[in-house]
């Protein structure tokens, strides 16, 4: 397929890799790099980037995982709005596990919940449309890659006067989340891939606060192994040289000011929240989206009646110091046992752009033994 | 949740709705093509044009000419490595 094949051609990752190596050992430290969103630690894994990266340079899976930052109170509003009388609910595959306080929408669904996974909001507002006497909700959830779709279809809907149909917005914002990662004193951070889609609705430009107030070089990156490996490489060399600055290797999908129509779309139709709970990551200003006074016949969260509660996290799980970058997945006593991809506990274990997950699918049990051992190593010295 | 898939826009189905058919790797798909239409690129200017995919909608262009220089950089670092030519000292220093 064009622009995905010539992204992944051997030859030029071996290059890659080669040249990574060579750069590596000028490091006068061990490096920590985050990829912040969770299509790259999907492909990191699916291509086992990780094993091949020098010892010196250490992956941290980042927070952008739209269906792992979800947090229970929010999960268990969703089910609720789904299990009501004459509720049509539509959502994205990826959120069916994702637990909330006491069961997920694949069990409300099991109780007798009419619960529909659909590809796009479009097809949701199509099952309002085929159906006039249901009300139609869609699980409104992602990043600003999301965001821009789901305004299209309020609009469209609002253009049709369409009115059985509203949406659940769980959108999320990844500029106030890297803010909160940056100031937290447990983190420390060599540099960040950015994401790359997330990037081609903002644009790099963003991102320039990470270089110029915090420090710290940052490169947009594609999702392909060679977008990863190239974007590591040009990192590489950021942190080698001592600068930090935003850089782009995305340019084919990327520009410094975005996506103007996708950016005008999106605030026509949201605004921010004052604040929104992020799973394990708490509370951070001015990170979620709602639907506009303009808009409020399209909101599910007026429509109807929701319990909106606040609920902690799982005693077990360490999701939040996961997110974090913190911890690692195989440090969790439940990972792997109880936490599975089937009977997942965590978030993080729901989406295979989830840290959890990734390890437990794609993580080679030499390279966890590895770190492992590393670790213990550590701990007796 | 974020992932996108390059597709080749084949096909204006309405201009008003602003859909389009678009050809991502040999599956026809009706995409919405609001996101890269403005008063510089009509509707039925798509035509042709390569675009990333994501949940129906088009959201972005590739820059052909970007994606070319890209791989054009990675060959010839791939022939400097071949060639152990590749040195990783910064010129700075
Ligand atoms: S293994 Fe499961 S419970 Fe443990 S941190 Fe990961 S998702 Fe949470």
């Amino acid at each position: 397929m064009k622009y995905v094949d010539e992204f992944r051609e051997p030859k030029k990752a071996d290059a890659l890799f080669r040249a990574i190596e060579k750069l590596s050992q000028r490091l006068k430290k061990p490096i920590k790099i985050m990829e912040v969103c969770g299509g790259h630690t999907h492909s990191i894994f699916k291509y086992g980037i990780e094993e091949i990266l020098p010892e010196a340079i250490e992956l941290i899976h980042g927070p952008g995982c739209p269906v792992c930052v979800m947090p229970r109170g929010r999960l268990d509003d969703a089910i609720s709005i789904s299990l009501k009388q004459n509720v049509i609910f539509t959502t994205f595959g990826d959120a069916m596990r994702v637990p909330g306080s006491k069961t997920n929408l694949l069990q409300a669904k099991a109780q007798g919940a009419d619960i529909r996974m659909v590809y796009s909001p479009l097809d949701s507002l199509q099952i309002a449309k085929d159906n006039p006497d249901k009300e139609v909700v869609f699980f409104a959830l992602g990043f600003e890659t999301t965001a821009p779709s789901t305004a299209l279809t309020i609009l469209q809907a609002a253009s049709e006067k369409i009115q059985n149909f509203s949406m659940f917005s769980n959108h999320v914002l990844v500029i106030p989340a890297l803010k909160a990662l940056l100031d937290n004193p447990d983190l420390q951070l060599d540099g960040f891939i950015g994401p790359g889609h997330v990037s081609m609705v903002i644009g790099s430009d963003p991102y320039q606060f990470i270089s110029q107030q915090y420090q710290k070089p940052i490169v947009v990156s594609g999702f392909e192994p060679l977008d990863i490996i190239q974007s590591i490489w040009m990192l590489l060399q950021q942190i080698v040289e001592n600068r930090c600055e935003v850089e782009n290797q995305y340019n084919r999908l990327v520009e410094k000011t975005g996506n103007q129509v996708a950016i005008a779309t999106m605030n026509k139709v949201f605004e921010n929240r004052e604040s929104f709970e992020w799973r394990g990551l708490g509370e951070i200003p001015k990170s979620g989206l709602k639907i506009r006074a303009q808009y409020a016949q399209f909101d599910a969260e007026l429509k109807f009646t929701l319990p909106n509660l606040q609920v902690a996290d799982h005693k077990a799980c360490l999701c939040g110091e996961i997110l974090k970058g913190v911890l690692k997945p195989w440090q969790c006593k439940v990972f792997g046992t109880a936490c599975t991809p089937e009977t997942p506990i965590g978030t993080c274990m729901v989406s295979s752009e989830g840290a959890c997950a990734a390890y437990y699918k794609y993580g080679s049990f030499f390279h966890m033994t590895k770190k492992m051992m590393l670790d213990k190593e550590k701990l007796r010295a | 949740m974020c992932l996108g898939i390059p597709g080749k826009i084949i096909e204006i189905t309405d201009v008003k709705q602003k859909l389009a058919v678009v050809n991502v790797g040999g599956v026809k798909r009706q995409v919405n093509i609001a996101c890269i239409v403005d008063e510089q690129h009509s509707v039925e200017s798509c035509v042709g044009d390569w675009v990333l995919v994501h949940v129906g909608f088009a959201m972005n262009r590739i820059n052909e000419k970007e994606a070319m220089e890209t791989l054009q950089l990675l060959e010839e670092l791939a022939e400097a490595v071949a060639m152990d030519s590749y040195i990783a000292i910064p010129n700075d220093s």
